[in-house]
């Protein structure tokens, strides 16, 4: 365990350090990530521009969710897809040898290979949008409230991880999967709104094959204080579930990998 | 001229023959275009009481489904190819040949098109049956205009792209820039909000902006929100943008291949 939380230091300090030596471009994208987490709040501002409430939710409420699709992009964007990303290309490549030669293991190194460190702008962009979604309701969400919350972030990291782990999966049998990571962040995309607001197959996509209810929505119904403590569970235990499900599929499909290149 | 003519139809042959040859790939990039859809969900719940402006539900429908089809008839992906291409150095094969590269990408991306065209007529197809044909426009000219409009937007979303892709000739984060772009084109091509939904100067702006001519202005016309005489003005708007952009696409590219080094090639 204290040589896996080693390991993981060792892990991001490379991937710092290989950051701020491209200085240029680490400020771009930084610049750029606020921009697109504030220039994201558009639609929100148009649609509550024309109705005080849409499907039960209230801007401030509504500005809460997107507070967490742009903490919960960050992490996506800044932990867990370049590593992916960068899986892929090893298997492609057959590259994927020297990280199972390694003494580790092969899940955790491939999966904190890389991580991109200005994407903490992102997080704070989502910290600051709660700050003023409160602040415009005049109250302060209740310890209680916060600690859910967190526990739910956790979840949602886990499935998302999770998901994407399962997709990498596939790229031992189908090869070619990077288009796939950009149909997942398209669909990703509609976890700005609260998962209400959708009807009919949507709903349904959603909530099951691509639970962005669980990534956004129900961390925000926490912080609200508006989530009941079975759904909570709910979440809890099916983000477990998956977490050991794509676990089990990530050993199944490493067997199949043959070293392309020799 | 002649030739570039001549080679014409064998490029748009081999072109289809690659869309075909990659044609789970090319229904993952078509399914990535679901944006349209998400915001027909939101926008119906938004209306579902009341009519927001001129909205109804039955109004965005109709938008957005006419939106997903213009979006997936336009699509261009020359600048993914025209940055790695310059990077790699690989582009220094496509100057070999007697053909402007920019008339050779667009042979690339035109002819996906009846790949895409097979895949959006459907939406049109329910578009039309769903709506009863009362969100399409009846005046026959306009009707007729729509393909000129379609092609009008589609040059304009390749120009601006190959303007954008040929500055990798003098930076390396082309990639960065046309995400601006593309931010600016969701927000004032209509393509997640209907243009008019939003504060008057906003709209106006719009006007000005060569992103309203990507989406927006073919998507209105069709769905029968213009008069005629609106159509026919902004049409000529279009491609007064179109003939800029060619222009400007032209030159940047002439000057950038001057600093072109072909590294690694």
């Amino acid at each position: 365990m204290k040589r896996y939380l080693r390991l993981l230091g060792v892990q991001l300090r490379a991937s710092t350090t290989i950051a701020l030596q491209y200085r240029v471009e680490f400020l771009g994208e930084g610049a750029l990530a606020l921009f697109w987490a504030f220039w994201s709040l558009v639609p929100l501002l148009v649609v509550f521009g024309h109705r005080p409430a849409v499907a039960g939710w209230s801007f401030e409420e509504a500005l809460v969710v997107m507070g967490w699709f742009t903490l919960m992009k960050g992490v996506l964007e800044g932990a867990v897809n370049p590593s992916l990303t960068s899986v892929v290309e090893h298997i492609r490549k057959g590259t994927l040898d020297f990280v199972l030669l390694k003494p580790a293991d092969a899940q955790f190194l491939v999966s904190t290979a890389k991580f991109e460190p200005w994407r903490v702008v992102d997080v704070l962009a989502g910290l600051a949008i709660f700050a003023v979604a409160f602040h415009r309701m005049g109250r302060l969400p209740a310890p209680t409230h916060v600690l859910a919350a967190l526990t739910l972030l956790v979840c949602a990291a886990v499935t998302l991880y999770s998901l994407w782990i399962l997709v990498v999966s596939a790229a031992f049998f189908v090869v070619k999967v990077d288009n796939l990571s950009f149909l997942f962040s398209s669909i990703f995309d509609a976890a700005r709104w609260p998962v209400t607001v959708f009807r009919g197959a949507w709903r349904v996509v959603f909530t099951f094959v691509v639970p962005i209810a669980l990534m956004t929505t129900y961390p925000a119904l926490a912080l609200l204080g508006r989530l009941d403590i079975r759904a909570a569970a709910l979440a809890v235990v099916g983000a477990a579930a998956f977490g050991a499900f794509a676990r089990v599929v990530w050993a199944r499909s490493i067997g199949h990998y043959t070293s392309a290149s020799s | 001229m002649l030739r570039t003519l001549r080679a014409l139809p064998t490029m748009l042959r081999v072109g289809l023959a690659e869309a075909v040859a990659y044609r789970a790939e090319f229904l993952v990039w078509l399914l990535s275009t679901n944006m349209p859809l998400v915001m027909l969900a939101l926008w119906s719940a938004v209306a579902r009481d009341a009519p927001v402006g001129r909205f109804g539900q039955k109004d965005f429908v109709a938008y957005f489904l006419a939106a997903l089809v213009v979006r997936l008839m336009t699509g261009a992906w020359v600048i993914w190819e025209l940055n790695h291409e310059i990077r790699e150095g690989t582009l220094a094969f496509r100057l070999l040949r007697p053909i402007h590269p920019l008339v050779a990408y667009a042979c690339e991306n035109v002819a996906a098109m009846p790949l895409r065209l097979a895949l959006s007529l459907p939406v049109a197809a329910v578009l039309l049956f769903t709506m009863g044909g009362a969100h399409i426009t009846h005046d026959p000219l306009l009707l007729a205009l729509f393909p000129i409009t379609v092609v009008g937007a589609w040059l304009i979303t390749f120009l601006a792209m190959s303007i954008v892709g040929a500055l990798a000739f003098y930076i390396d984060s082309a990639g960065s820039v046309f995400e601006i772009w593309m931010g600016l084109f969701g927000v004032f091509s209509g393509y997640l909000v209907p243009l008019e939904l939003f504060p008057r100067w906003v709209t106006l702006l719009a006007r000005a902006l060569p992103f309203r001519y990507m989406l927006a202005f073919p998507v209105e016309m069709v769905i029968g929100m213009q008069s005629r005489a609106l159509a026919l003005a902004e049409l000529s708007v279009q491609w007064l943008f179109v003939g800029v952009l060619g222009a400007c696409a032209l030159g940047v590219w002439r000057l950038g291949l001057r600093r072109f080094a072909a590294f690694g090639g």
